[in-house]
């Protein structure tokens, strides 16, 4: 299956049963797909008029206590700004997917990593988080679709999830439904209409007292605290005795995969260290290995002027040299090419 | 046989109500002001109210009530 | 002695903060009492605005949702898809539905959402202290338009329900006002009349409102009525401009 008809045969799955959106390449295909097979299940497809209306029949949808979700691509996700941090004011569930392409401007329509400061550093305005999800293989974005679902409701809280063009067009086989939803509390918060006694539902996100603002951010706080505990995700491989580790997410993680074989033939032992939560970032994880004594640098990897890399440095703390290698504008770096920079870094480093 | 009632403490002072009073009943209370800081508007001659909630029904915020 | 008039079930106790002689309030009142009338409050969704409406949420006493500025045709469009059988409107100002949210209102209605617009067209934006809106009147004197609108570079004053009007999707729009009792008693009905339109499912049903702004046009409350009447309704006639049977 292909990426892009995975994420929304697994939104399907996990209950999605909304969808808006607005054409942009490369990630038509989930709309199409959204349009085919949602009247088939009950549920609703609407192309909107732009991404900012698409956005904000989420916020609605989500206010009405739907499970929605829409997709984009880089400008089109520059274009759901607003309506995501009055979703992330408002705690709203909902999750949202961007295939992103290279940018700044229109671009090009190739694959990228360069919204990783968007997704994670915030977008829009104001004191907020996304969950920002990386899948790398799509069996993991079938999984991650659903389980994205889950800590948006359990947390009211929007969901990224960040993939690139080549994830999207990709074809592998999958299995769904092998992460099993979570079980949630009904959401009692929802504009629904009601009978009989209970408080009006209201979705906001104005407050126009400032202490009553400050209270209201410190309460999302406490729960970005409760999702770094509980949700923070990494995966290491082939770190035990590396002398490089790698970070790298998504795409390029696929990519570092064969330079790390390649590399062992080599007799060079490198390792990588994937995050699969972008937010919550695995600071902790990267800080360890850094630590030890086998490791003699950090290099991140990203298609990107370097983003990443910053949280990546942060982490790593001074303990290693943290380096950085990229490809942008929707070129993919190869593998070889990112062999010859380990082999550099690794001159460097052992003399 | 009618009575309004004003709720004065929603009262602005914007006399609407009083311009529309087909007796000329509705005033302001110059001698009184409320807990918004304005003159509210209120009927002494109560006894020439007709009923026909015209105050009421201009009254931006519902501070009148009607009874006949 | 009985009750002929008091405060509708469909408004909160809250006290409204509009300025003295603002008909937002007498608007919300009309859209609570046909609320009220229709035994509707609670299958009943408004979409609360950013302008001088944005805490109709704490106003109107049945479900809310506060929009974005000029989204909240798109927020209705959400939750109606969610809830089909439940009443959907918005309540939104000129620079809101006329502006920054014409893209929203024009597809919403295009596309048949069956929902209520309530349109407060008070030739102004009010909230942020009286600069010139799309449907501010020619020569009209803001804070943004010091000379007065001129055709030539700000184009002319807007007409919403007209321009609406030839979309197919749209059931119902009537042009109202509420600068006096006769007035007021015919935006009621009208008010009503899109809300049964949308509980028949008949599509996108729209109410715009003639509206006052006393403290942005600079006059006393009873002369703001004065000026609607002379200024606004020959450039903005009343009456129905759109009702498919
Ligand atoms: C995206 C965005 N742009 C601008 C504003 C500032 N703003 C708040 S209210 C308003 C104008 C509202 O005017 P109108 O819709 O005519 O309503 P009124 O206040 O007259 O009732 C503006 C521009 C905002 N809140 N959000
Ligand atoms: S600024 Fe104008 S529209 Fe806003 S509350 Fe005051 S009078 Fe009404």
């Amino acid at each position: 299956m292909k990426g892009n008809e995975a994420i929304a045969e697994a939104a399907i799955q996990a209950g999605c049963r909304y969808f808006f959106g607005y054409p942009i390449t490369p990630q038509n295909e989930i709309p199409a797909y959204m349009a085919k097979r949602l009247p088939q299940v009950g549920g609703t497809f609407i192309q909107a008029e732009s991404e900012i209306s698409a956005i904000n029949m989420v916020y609605g949808a989500a206010g009405a206590g739907a499970r929605v979700m829409t997709s984009s691509s880089s400008p089109g996700i520059s274009l759901k700004q607003e309506g995501i941090s009055y979703i992330a004011g408002a705690e709203l569930p909902c999750l949202i997917v961007n295939i992103v392409r290279g940018g700044p401007g229109l671009g090009g329509i190739q694959p990228a990593q360069s919204d990783y400061f968007q997704a994670v550093k915030g977008g829009g305005h104001g004191d907020y988080r996304l969950v920002v999800l990386a899948p790398s293989t799509i069996q993991e974005v079938v999984d991650l679709v659903q389980e994205g679902f889950d800590i948006a409701d359990r947390y009211r809280n929007p969901v990224m999830i960040l993939g690139d063009g080549m994830l999207g067009q990709m074809m592998e086989p999958v299995e769904f439904g092998k992460r099993k939803p979570a079980e949630l509390p009904p959401k009692e918060w929802a504009t629904a209409g009601w009978k009989g006694d209970r408080p009006r539902a209201v979705i906001n996100s104005l407050f126009i007292d400032p202490q009553a603002l400050e209270d209201h951010v410190k309460k999302i706080y406490k729960k970005y605290k409760a999702i770094r505990i509980n949700e923070t995700r990494a995966e290491c491989f082939n770190c035990e005795d590396a002398e490089i580790i790698v970070a790298a997410y998504g795409t390029t993680a696929r990519i570092v995969r064969s330079v790390i074989e390649i590399a062992s033939k080599e007799g060079i032992k490198v390792g990588l260290i994937r995050p699969i939560t972008l937010w919550p970032f695995p600071a902790e994880t990267i800080r360890s290995w850094a630590e030890k004594d086998h490791v003699k640098a950090v290099l991140t990897v990203e298609m990107s002027m370097g983003q990443m890399a910053e949280d990546v440095t942060l982490a790593v703390g001074g303990r290693k040299p943290s380096l950085f290698y990229g490809r942008t504008g929707g070129m993919v770096p190869a593998p070889l090419e990112i062999l010859a920079e380990i082999k550099k870094i690794r001159e460097g480093a052992l003399k | 046989m009618a009575r309004v009632t004003f709720n004065e403490d929603l009262c602005k002072g914007c006399k609407l109500c009083v311009a529309v009073c087909p007796k000329k009943i509705v005033k302001i209370a110059e001698d009184r002001i409320n807990n918004k800081g304005y003159h509210p508007a209120t009927v002494e001659e109560m006894d020439k109210c007709i009923g026909c909630a015209f105050c009421a029904m201009m009254c931006p915020d519902v501070v009148i009530e009607v009874e006949k | 002695m009985k009750k002929v008039f008091k405060r509708p079930e469909s408004l909160t106790d809250k006290p409204m903060h509009y300025c003295p002689g603002c008909t937002h309030g007498i608007v919300h009142r009309l859209v609570a009492e046909a609320l009220d009338e229709l035994n509707i409050r609670q299958d009943t969704i408004g979409v609360a605005p950013v302008g001088c409406a944005v805490f109709a949420y704490d106003y109107f006493n049945c479900d809310m949702q506060e929009a974005a500025h000029g989204r909240a045709p798109a927020v209705a469009t959400g939750i109606k898809r969610v809830h089909p059988d439940k009443v959907v409107f918005t309540y939104q100002g000129d620079g809101d539905l006329a502006s920054i949210g014409a893209a929203e209102i024009v597809h919403a209605a295009n596309r048949g959402e069956k929902i209520t617009a309530i349109f407060i067209n008070n030739a102004i934006y009010g909230m942020t202290g009286g600069q010139m809106a799309p449907t501010t009147l020619l020569d009209q004197v803001t804070a943004t338009s010091p000379y007065g609108r001129k055709a030539e570079t700000e184009g002319y004053p807007i007409r919403i329900s007209e321009m609406l009007s030839t979309l197919e999707g749209a059931a119902y729009i009537e042009r109202v006002s509420v600068h006096d009792i006769k007035h007021i008693n015919h935006a009621k009905k009208a008010i009503r009349k899109a809300f049964e339109y949308q509980l028949q499912g008949r599509g996108f049903t729209m109410v715009e409102v003639l509206s006052t702004c006393p403290t942005n046009w600079g006059l006393t409350p009873l002369e703001s009525l004065k000026w609607l009447k002379d200024n606004m309704i020959p450039y903005y006639p009343l009456g129905v401009k759109r009702e498919v049977e």
